[in-house]
């Protein structure tokens, strides 16, 4: 199965859905659209000619400062998926344009590997995944406010480290 | 005093020094490291630790993971606001007497990464002996950190309880 029949197949069967096909550097993305995504996502797990069963990473990007891509989308963040199949030998990437207040549905259903990988988008990004088993912080503590690889939040944080008590781990107030 | 040789004429085998010095000189040749790496640091630590670099020729070729047979804690690598109660747990752990070592940038100052997350310097919440400046440093300045804290080992005296 190549690529080319990969783009045929999604686009025969969800027209509406896929809103730009780039390719780039060899590698295949398809940015897709949110609501679309959940039914998108389940046909790429479970159809046995394309075969994706391996979900490599999920993350997302924040395009606040790139007016020229959030424009485009009218979206501030991308959420990324990036699938792997070892029966064909197939990369795929898929983007999902988001608002800033917007949720995308969990895929930790189909792949168990994006588990973590939401959660660690969640806590960094603060996207929600609906439908995730237990969608909590996974890198920072538990009591941290905001979410650090938002591009608004500053570098140096929000005095976390002048509020920290090593003894507790815990922010102060 | 002429102690020496009396005791040499009893006993030929025997060797007088100070009880002192023979502490000292055990402890310093026989550190027992605690790794605590954390990034790049401790690879590079690791390397100082294999044949090549063979810190086994100083005596501290005993890596200790359990902080409660350690008496040198080596910090390689960052540390953030959610590790730094883990190493000062490690830290307080160890028994005494103990020394640290700050190994790399990053543990001595947060180095590059003046960021929300960091501990810049983990000497603000342990005391540190010796630093090691570099980003990693290399093997050659872990050695001579080794021997830096062997002659702070050295100067220590059994009497003074602040050691
Ligand atoms: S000092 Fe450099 S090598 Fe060491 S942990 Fe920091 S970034 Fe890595």
């Amino acid at each position: 199965m190549s690529e080319t029949h990969l783009i045929d197949r999604v686009r025969e069967l969800f027209p509406e859905a896929i809103i730009e096909v780039q390719r780039a550097h060899d590698e295949l993305t398809l940015v897709v659209r949110k609501s679309a995504l959940e039914a998108f996502m389940h046909f790429l797990f479970q159809d046995t000619e394309l075969a994706f069963n391996y979900l490599v990473d999920v993350t997302a990007v924040d395009y606040q400062n790139l007016p020229e891509i959030s424009e485009k989308f009218q979206a501030r963040f991308m959420v990324v998926y990036h699938l792997y199949s070892h029966q064909n030998n197939v990369r795929v990437r898929i983007k999902t344009p988001l608002e800033e207040d917007e949720a995308v549905p969990s895929v930790a259903t189909l792949w168990k590997a994006a588990n973590w990988l939401e959660r660690e988008v969640y806590d960094m990004f603060g996207i929600v995944f609906e439908g995730h088993p237990d969608l909590c912080r996974i890198l920072m503590p538990d009591d941290y406010e905001g979410h650090p690889l938002r591009k608004d939040y500053p570098l140096r944080g929000r005095g976390e480290r002048a509020r920290f008590l090593f003894d507790t781990g815990n922010q102060e107030g | 005093m002429g102690l020496e040789k009396a005791i040499g004429s009893v006993m030929p085998n025997a060797l007088t020094t100070r009880l002192d010095r023979l502490i000292n000189w055990a402890q310093k040749n026989s550190l027992w490291p605690m790794p605590f790496g954390t990034a790049c640091c401790g690879i590079e630590l690791m390397a100082t630790l294999a044949a090549k670099y063979d810190l086994a020729r100083f005596g501290a070729e005993a890596i200790r993971f359990s902080p409660r047979q350690a008496d040198l804690l080596i910090v390689a690598g960052r540390v953030s606001l959610k590790e730094m109660p883990v190493l000062k747990k490690i830290y307080d752990q160890m028994p005494e007497p103990k020394w640290v070592i700050s190994m790399g940038a990053c543990a001595s100052c947060g180095g590059v990464f003046d960021t929300y997350t960091l501990i810049q310097g983990v000497d603000q919440f342990i005391p540190v002996d010796i630093y090691v400046p570099g980003c990693p440093p290399r093997p050659e300045d872990m050695i001579d950190a080794l021997i830096q804290i062997q002659k702070i080992v050295e100067e220590k005296s059994v009497r003074d309880p602040s050691d």
